[in-house]
């Protein structure tokens, strides 16, 4: 062969291979089948209306039989009192399942605290859970992919494939992971994905008696969650790990992260 | 409905103790079997990194140790596996993970990473020891077999896979084969232990472990931790040899009944000597280079201060500041480093530092993966962990000092069968 002509069909081989290797990536069927472009999950937390009652948790509890009693739960509850001195002191003893009854600040080892009222700049309350992220850190880090987004943006675990490394509780920048204490494999929120994917509501907002956590499809424009969204000043928790995280937050401020 | 119980232990609870603003999920859920694994594969890899030191670029001095080091490393290859299944949650599940690996993880390609190191110091030693093999059939098929040769002559028969050729050419074939082997097991077992620090160095929700240094810091500290065990063992081993020499417990000594008849006690001793001095001038380099990355990354870390840092510098030199700088750098890196570059090293000397420097890179294992989770991904709470000493239960045996001494005896059992089959200590040029 003369070396043109083997430049020639080189390139000609070259291109050929090119074109069908991107018809190949245009039709991938799992990104036709994974894409609902009407629906995406996404979650408002309006936390000026939480109180700290630590319904929701219980009904999540309940809801998703996570044992009530073992110290590890799918949403909770964190009290954020900012001292008049600058100092900020955080708690959420049992997830706040029992509620914020008292100004006793619970510090683990370092014991408990009596916050005085005079001292107290201002408090408030903040609900976490899950924030089924856009690019969740869990889902990339799970090494057998028992941990997987659904196509309407909830992140799922398999217990019937998770190995229980732990490498998802390592990799979520948010803590909201855990080992279940029965099943023995990784869990958190779904979002109550087997009742919202029936038209239901999630056991935590459902149990919210001041309205303050509302799931919602984010790409209806005329749902609830998606105008705050678009309408109102909301923040998201720790952006700077890039997960885009999908619940937005009504009253952030600084202190919370 | 999951039955309610009283009060139910969730993982990790049994030993974390948290103090101040804690998650409420938060607990240390990676503990001792995790220190354990980079630390075990470390030794398989600084183990084949220092054999191949000899085959591949014909550091003779090295010669009986590169030998040693080798099956040492084979019979360390399983148990850096163990400690990743005691931790798992669905042990049973584990080969999950080569059905379907989902490749995003850093985890997933653990299975074919070691798969391919293993068939690599597999295949090395075969060929390091065809001669070796070839020759004991021959030998044991003329002579009157007594008790384990026996057993030792069909294994044998296995084992050489049938290719009985001692030809000259054949001969050379292996040897080009071994050192090509012993060329591509390097890249490989730095990948198999750069990789172990990719694990943890990619996970960006811990701030301590988030750094690119992790997979080189972790490779140097390998390579140092699995020397200094080479050095450590060949020593012990061949004390034992010199033993049991003279007792006739030639159980100690399978190279006896290899053939290999010109065993003196002085012999031994000399050999002993040489090769543990020689290596420690190894050992000094890749110390050095290990110690260097270390600093390099606190300093950065001190002196970036991104928000991390305040609570990162609390564990650092406050909290952690025993296990950090006296134990990890004080006892496990100044103290050896000092002992082996003063003049007149002696065996037992560089042993006391190997110990030393062993117990250096085991601190520094913990250091990370238990100090990397004391501290809550709130910046505003520390947890502490407790090795779980008497188990009351499965969970507290697999992940508590039960479960770490059963990690760290193993290879030693598996060295003593291994052993049997492929001397590690024989001498003369029956094997490469
Ligand atoms: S919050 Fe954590 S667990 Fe939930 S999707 Fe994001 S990374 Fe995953
Ligand atoms: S614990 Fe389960 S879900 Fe989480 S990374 Fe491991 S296998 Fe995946």
């Amino acid at each position: 062969m003369k070396r043109r002509d083997f430049l020639k069909s080189t390139a000609v081989f070259v291109a050929g291979a090119s074109v069908s290797l991107s018809a190949l990536e245009l039709v991938d069927p799992k990104e036709v089948l994974a894409s609902r472009p009407e629906l995406r999950w996404g979650f408002l937390v309006d936390t000026h209306k939480c109180v700290g009652c630590g319904m929701c948790v219980k009904a999540c509890k309940l809801e998703n039989d996570i044992p009530y009693d073992a110290n590890v739960t799918r949403t909770w509850v964190e009290r954020y009192a900012m001292m008049k001195n600058g100092e900020v002191i955080k708690d959420s003893p049992k997830g706040a399942r029992d509620g914020f009854t008292s100004k006793l600040v619970d510090q683990g080892e370092a014991g408990t605290r009596l916050l005085r009222d005079k001292d107290i700049a201002q408090a408030f309350f903040v609900p976490k859970l899950c924030n089924h992220c856009t690019l969740p850190a869990c889902v990339q880090v799970c090494p057998v992919g028992a941990t997987y987004k659904t196509a309407d943006g909830v992140v799922l675990v398999d217990r019937k494939w998770c190995i229980g490394c732990g490498y998802c509780i390592m990799g979520c920048p948010y803590g909201v992971r855990f080992f279940h204490p029965v099943v023995h494999t990784a869990d958190k929120c779904t979002f109550c994905y087997h009742r919202i994917s029936k038209g239901g509501n999630t056991a935590c907002a459902q149990a919210c008696p001041f309205g303050a956590r509302t799931i919602g499809n984010l790409r209806d424009p005329n749902d609830p969650v998606a105008k705050a969204v678009l309408n109102e000043r909301v923040g998201i928790l720790r952006a700077e790990y890039g997960t885009k995280p999908n619940v937005y937050y009504i009253g952030l401020n600084k202190e919370v992260h | 409905m999951v039955e309610q119980v009283a009060h139910m232990m969730v993982h990790g609870e049994a030993w974390t103790v948290k103090e101040l603003f804690v998650l409420p999920n938060e607990y240390v859920y990676w503990s001792i079997q995790i220190v354990l694994y980079p630390y075990m594969t470390g030794l398989v890899a600084g183990a084949f990194v220092l054999s191949s030191l000899y085959h591949v670029f014909g550091v003779e001095k090295l010669k009986e140790i590169a030998r040693f080091a080798l099956v040492f490393s084979f019979a360390l290859l399983p148990v850096a596996m163990m400690p990743l299944l005691l931790h798992l949650q669905q042990p049973f599940r584990g080969i999950h993970v080569m059905m379907t690996p989902h490749f995003t993880s850093a985890i997933s390609a653990f299975g074919i990473v070691f798969m391919t190191y293993a068939c690599i110091v597999g295949s090395e030693i075969w060929f390091v020891y065809r001669q070796f093999i070839v020759e004991s059939i021959n030998r044991l098929e003329k002579k009157e077999r007594r008790g384990i040769e026996n057993m030792l002559l069909p294994i044998y028969k296995v084992v050489s896979l049938g290719a009985r050729d001692l030809s000259p050419e054949a001969l050379k074939a292996d040897h080009k084969a071994v050192k090509f082997l012993a060329g591509l097991g390097i890249p490989v077992a730095c990948f198999l232990h750069g990789y172990a620090g990719f694990i943890f160095g990619s996970v960006k929700a811990n701030a301590l472990w988030m750094t690119p240094l992790m997979p080189v810091i972790f490779i140097m500290s390998a390579v140092v931790s699995g020397i200094a065990l080479c050095i450590l063992c060949y020593a012990i081993f061949m004390g034992l040899r010199r033993w049991a020499l003279p007792r006739g417990k030639t159980h100690f000594l399978p190279d006896h009944w290899a053939g290999a008849t010109e065993l003196t006690p002085e012999g031994l001793h000399s050999m002993q000597d040489y090769e543990t001095k020689m290596t420690s001038k190894y050992l000094l380099i890749f110390m050095t280079l290990a110690i260097t990355l270390e600093l390099l990354d606190i300093i950065f870390r001190g002196y970036t201060a991104v928000r991390s840092w305040d609570i990162v510098r609390e564990v650092i030199y406050q909290r952690d500041f025993f296990k950090i700088f006296v134990l990890q750098y004080g006892f496990g890196n100044a103290l050896p480093f000092i002992m082996l570059l003063l003049p007149g090293l002696t065996t037992r000397r560089a042993c006391v530092a190997c110990v030393l420097v062993l117990f250096g890179v085991l601190m520094m294992r913990w250091n990370v993966v238990i100090g990397g989770q004391a501290f809550s991904l709130t910046f505003d709470g520390f947890m502490e962990y407790h090795l779980p000493i008497i188990p009351y239960d499965m969970e507290t045996f697999k992940e508590g000092l039960g479960g770490a001494l059963l990690v760290a005896v193993t290879p030693f059992v598996i060295f003593y069968f291994i052993n049997m089959i492929f001397p590690a200590f024989i001498t003369d040029d029956k094997a490469h």
